[in-house]
């Protein structure tokens, strides 16, 4: 009766897992004959599962029986080297061979590129706390006021340009504002201007399909300052670039960009000489209760 | 001395409170500071309220004391008073106030340039009359043609602080 037991026990696990066979058998057959080849020679035939269940999720054998008894140790594949990967394989050079003068020297050296410390501390640098959140202002959120979009009408407050109408291009990586006059209109360039010092009104322009050019960047509006200093007392403080000189890049930018607004101020009756005007107070006039 | 009087059908105009700036009919009255109000076509429920809100219009409606709100909007409705209250001055400055109020900055120089050229056109003509005067003046003639077309000007001021300056402006192009 046992033994009868068995082999009628093993039937029905082998066929599922025979069912199983044939059923991987006949999509790859469909798919390509090149594919059941390639399964062919790899592992064609699934064993059957070589743990016997004892119950449900227990196994007669332990992981460690099992890799035995998989023959593991025989089948250990490892996935290909990726590009990363291998650069960080490769070593940086620790050696260099240099030529040396002299008449009995040898004519050259093996120097070490990176060497050892010729100096430690007394005392070691003691270590920093943790502290989380703490971002480089490269990395920092930008933010933008729901009220700037792009084609608003800005008024500035502080600057050179203080009190004059401009429109409102795009905001740039650190989070100031790119703003053109434009130039014809009040005499303000291609500029930058901060978000905190600016009204936005709610008079758009539609700039729906200006060009601004890419390398209008904050490197590109950057102060430029030269620093060469020959150690020499005097006149350190002249030779800094005080005087602005306009490049003609600058020009053909201007005129690429405001080209293409002014067309579109054109449309707006009275738009031309609002941006001409500048901003100011009176009496009786507060900017608390002014609606812009 | 007084012209308007609280009494049964008044219709007041609500000037502060939750239901600032509506009309309401005073429908009877409580004690002596407050009186029953209603206002059905202005969407004000039917409730005591105080007279010191109140701000009475010169418009009466006919309808008995404690008269229901239908009464009342039958009453309303017959005498127009809707419409009655949009032409009067009142209500006209209240509207031009709001409109001032909520004028952007790009309408405010609009206004600027039309009220300029506004101006400039009233001293324009009003040194041509000069000229005329003083010459005529100066043939014993009295000089009462610069009166008439001031008058003619004024009329034109209320119209200045609507948000439409620009047809203004082609109006008094046209002068």
């Amino acid at each position: 009766m046992a033994g009868e037991k068995k082999p009628g026990e093993k039937a029905p696990s082998e066929k599922k897992p025979g069912k199983k066979k044939t059923g991987e058998k006949k999509p790859a057959e469909q798919k390509s004959i090149q594919k059941a080849a390639g399964d062919k020679k790899r592992g064609r035939k699934h064993h059957a599962s070589r743990n016997p269940v004892l119950a449900r999720g227990i196994g007669r054998y332990s992981r460690s029986a099992m890799y035995a008894r998989k023959a593991l140790y025989k089948r250990k594949y490892t996935a290909p080297e990726t590009k990363i990967e291998k650069k960080k394989r490769e070593k940086p050079r620790a050696t260099i061979t240099k030529p040396v003068g002299g008449d009995k020297n040898g004519g050259s050296r093996v120097v070490k590129i990176r060497k050892m410390p010729r100096y430690y501390p007394t005392e070691d640098v003691p270590r920093k706390l943790l502290s989380h959140g703490k971002k480089p202002f490269c990395q920092h959120k930008r933010r933008l006021r729901a009220s700037i979009t792009p084609g608003t009408v800005l008024i500035l407050l502080t600057g050179r340009h203080r009190g004059k109408r401009v429109v409102f291009l795009k905001q740039l990586d650190t989070g100031l504002l790119l703003v053109t006059g434009p130039l014809v209109i009040n005499r303000v360039p291609l500029r930058r201007a901060h978000q905190k010092f600016v009204i936005a009104t709610s008079t758009k322009v539609d700039i729906s399909g200006v060009k601004i050019p890419k390398h209008l960047t904050d490197a590109y509006f950057k102060k430029k300052r030269l620093r060469k200093p020959k150690h020499q007392e005097g006149e350190i403080f002249d030779t800094e670039k005080e005087k602005y000189e306009l490049t003609e890049q600058r020009k053909a930018d201007q005129k690429a960009v405001d080209a293409q607004i002014l067309a579109r101020i054109k449309k707006v009756p009275q738009l031309r000489g609002y941006l001409r005007s500048t901003f100011c107070l009176s009496n009786g006039v507060y900017p608390h209760k002014l609606v812009f | 001395v007084f012209k308007r009087f609280v009494e049964i059908g008044r219709v007041a105009f609500i000037s502060f409170g939750p239901h600032a700036g509506k009309l309401v009919a005073i429908v009877d009255v409580i004690d002596q500071n407050r009186a029953l109000v209603d206002g059905p076509c202005s969407g004000v429920r039917r409730q005591a309220m105080p007279f010191k809100c109140m701000q009475l219009t010169d418009f009466v409606l006919k309808f008995p004391h404690s008269a229901r709100q239908k009464c009342v909007r039958l009453a309303w409705e017959k005498e127009n008073i809707n419409e009655k209250w949009a032409a009067t001055r009142w209500a006209k400055k209240i509207e031009a106030r709001e409109k001032k109020a909520k004028m952007t900055d790009f309408d405010r120089y609009k206004v600027m340039k039309a009220k300029r050229m506004r101006n400039r056109i009233i001293k324009h003509e009003m040194k041509k009359l000069q000229k005329l005067a003083s010459k005529k003046g100066k043939k014993l003639e009295k000089p009462d043609k610069p009166e008439k077309s001031e008058k003619r000007e004024k009329p034109e001021k209320s119209e200045k602080r609507e948000k439409a300056p620009k047809s203004e402006k082609a109006q008094k192009a046209q002068k």
